[in-house]
């Protein structure tokens, strides 16, 4: 893997935003997204956690519209871009346009691993726009190696420069993500790019990330201190440092990530990112990493236990997004008999 | 009624054209009379040529040279085609309940606004995730205010033909304006997720309503069970999952739709909701004329 050069993106300002219950302030917003800068990441993620438009009832309310957040990180930054991210279903292309008005340079489409067909007029308007313009395949465990290269297609078709294996589950081991990366990188365009991002649900995530460089990935998203849904993403500070250490070059500095890290993002923390029952059971059971806290407070509102509440929505298959269903589950479960074994 | 069932035409022979037709061959009130297509050779023509209906693949045209053997269209075409075909069959005299995102008559929800529109040439039957929640939100509003409505709908990836899938933000934003002009939400937001499990699930839509914490539970309860009466008498697998859920500041509805499996697979209930919806339209719209004619 010696001499690859990766490209670094950091998603604490959105995959983090899950973990902080989407209270993220525009000072911290520029903190980091200033500290970052410097540290020579290339790509800084800024967003509701579940992309543009996620602020609801479904996905949690967020302390500061998440436009703002965009507008001060893309001020605080001078070498970094700043990305957004959009489910398309959740949010519209208005956001997209309004985010590229307030500096955002890289756009990210993200669709179930399955439904890229639902994103070809959005990734052809981040085009337009100018953009930077990627495909986020999420839930990546639960298609096929080929399957993901069908679907990568049709957004690589629709205009997308860099296409993602996005196990947003934290579910797959490294084995699994070579089958994929190699998959697409050997039947994509060679001008397009392919990605990883990574959860650490089983505490994979870096090791997921290596073994994607490895097949041919060359954009990879961490969250610096972890700081993510589920037990969060590939450490960035921890990225650099092993990259470092295998010759891979990156542009971000070491040294100055792990001060990010120690003195800016640990600090804005609500809790440390554990590989505890809950989460190493989304990685185990193939559930979307930003139910989590969700499931938590479900359970303690219905006095159900969360990790009864995932191993059922394992069970019911629910891709990202259908945050709704963990209600409805709980209550179901409220309301049964208490049953043995479970 | 005066016992005399009023003629329809079914335009387009898809998968929606043709579950519209077995429905409407269980209607008291409407008789499709004609499905018309540009497909001579689709299964859905087939079908309604076996049904004893007059057949045409010559589009709008025939239903334009036609214009007795149908007083309501059911356009089950796509945008494109009905924003073509709409002036044609307004100037023919006739009434087009659109099941497409065409947009061009205001939208209708069945139990909720059609008396305000009943003489509008054009109706559109908004969207699926619209006819499940919209509703709700109106259930709710009678009773309280609502100044924030969401809603989120998952369905099964298999149901969700190209259509909605190259423009999901028409389904976002459609759903989010009926949620506030017709559901009586100060600000509606719609969200949609497509599920590809096997077997494919049932339509789910659950419906977020903001709510003043004073407000009168009992009685949101109450309304709420009522419209669930009154969609399930249109929409048999129309149902609650579960009591409504009351926070704080919000309510939470839980709605499921099972299709009738007429011609789609029973999954497909945004697509029976659909079609069962616009069913109901134009029987209310057939009453409401009929009420309008008959002198007092």
């Amino acid at each position: 893997m010696s001499g690859e050069r990766v490209t670094l993106v950091d998603s604490t300002l959105r995959d983090g935003s899950h973990a902080k219950r989407h209270q993220i302030s525009v000072e911290q917003a520029v903190t980091v997204a200033r500290a970052l800068d410097r540290a020579g990441v290339d790509v800084i993620e800024v967003s509701h956690g579940d992309g543009l438009g996620g602020a609801s009832f479904n996905y949690g309310f967020a302390l500061t519209d998440e436009f703002e957040l965009i507008e001060a990180a893309a001020g605080a930054v001078t070498e970094a871009r700043v990305a957004v991210l959009l489910l398309p279903g959740i949010g519209v292309k208005e956001d997209l346009a309004r985010a590229r008005e307030l500096g955002a340079a890289v756009a990210r489409v993200a669709t179930h691993s399955t439904e890229a067909d639902i994103s070809p007029s959005h990734l052809a308007l981040c085009r337009e726009l100018g953009f930077e313009t990627v495909g986020f395949l999420m839930m990546a465990h639960m298609n096929s190696p080929e399957g993901m290269l069908e679907q990568a297609k049709i957004m690589e078709a629709a205009g997308a420069e860099t296409v993602y294996v996005t196990d947003s589950a934290g579910a797959l081991t490294p084995d699994g993500v070579k089958a994929r990366v190699e998959a697409m990188r050997g039947g994509l365009e060679a001008a397009t790019n392919v990605g990883f991002h990574g959860h650490e649900n089983l505490s994979l995530a870096v090791a997921n990330s290596l073994a994607a460089i490895e097949s041919g990935a060359r954009w990879i998203d961490g969250c610096t201190c972890g700081l993510g849904a589920g037990a969060g993403n590939a450490p960035t500070e921890v990225l650099t440092a092993v990259f470092d250490k295998l010759g891979i070059e990156v542009r971000a500095d070491t040294f100055a990530m792990l001060d990010v890290a120690e003195e800016v993002v640990r600090p804005i923390m609500d809790r440390p990112q554990l590989v505890d029952r809950a989460s190493l059971l989304l990685g185990y059971a193939g559930v979307y990493s930003s139910f989590l806290l969700h499931a938590e407070r479900a359970a303690e509102r219905f006095g159900v236990s969360t990790k009864d509440i995932l191993v059922e929505v394992g069970e019911r298959k629910a891709v990202g997004g259908q945050e709704d269903l963990i209600i409805d589950i709980a209550a179901e479960l409220a309301a049964q008999p208490a049953t043995a074994g479970r | 009624m005066s016992g005399e069932k009023v003629p329809c035409a079914i335009l387009g022979s898809g998968n929606i054209g043709t579950d519209l037709m077995y429905k409407l061959q269980r209607s008291e009130v409407l008789e499709p009379r004609a499905m018309v297509g540009i497909d001579p050779d689709s299964d859905g023509l087939r079908r309604a040529e076996a049904a004893g209906l007059e057949v045409s693949a010559d589009g709008v045209d025939w239903i334009v040279a036609n214009p007795d053997s149908c007083r309501f269209v059911f356009e089950a075409t796509s945008a494109g085609a009905h924003r073509a075909n709409a002036p044609k069959i307004e100037a023919a005299g006739l009434q087009s309940i659109d099941l497409t995102p065409a947009k061009l008559g205001p939208g209708v929800v069945p139990t909720v606004n059609l008396e305000e529109h009943w003489q509008a040439p054009d109706v559109n039957m908004i969207t699926c995730g619209g006819q499940a929640t919209i509703p709700m939100v109106a259930a709710v509003s009678e009773v309280t205010p609502v100044p924030y409505a969401e809603i989120v709908a998952t369905i099964a990836s298999l149901s969700a033909g190209p259509g909605t899938r190259e423009s999901i933000d028409a389904f976002t934003r459609t759903t989010a304006k009926g949620l506030e002009e017709i559901g009586g939400a100060e600000r509606g937001k719609a969200i949609i997720i497509l599920n590809p499990a096997e077997p494919p699930l049932l339509m789910r839509d659950t419906v977020f309503c903001a709510i003043s914490p004073e407000a009168d539970r009992e009685a949101i309860r109450a309304s709420i069970e009522r419209m669930r009466e009154r969609v399930a008498a249109y929409v048999p697998g129309y149902r609650l999952r579960g009591e409504p859920i009351f926070e704080e500041d919000r309510v939470a509805i839980f709605v499921e739709v099972e299709g009738a499996a007429d011609y789609l697979p029973n999954y497909a209930g945004n697509l029976d909701i659909m079609t069962a919806a616009a069913v109901a339209v134009g029987e209310e719209l057939a009453r409401l004329r009929e009420r309008a004619e008959v002198p007092a």
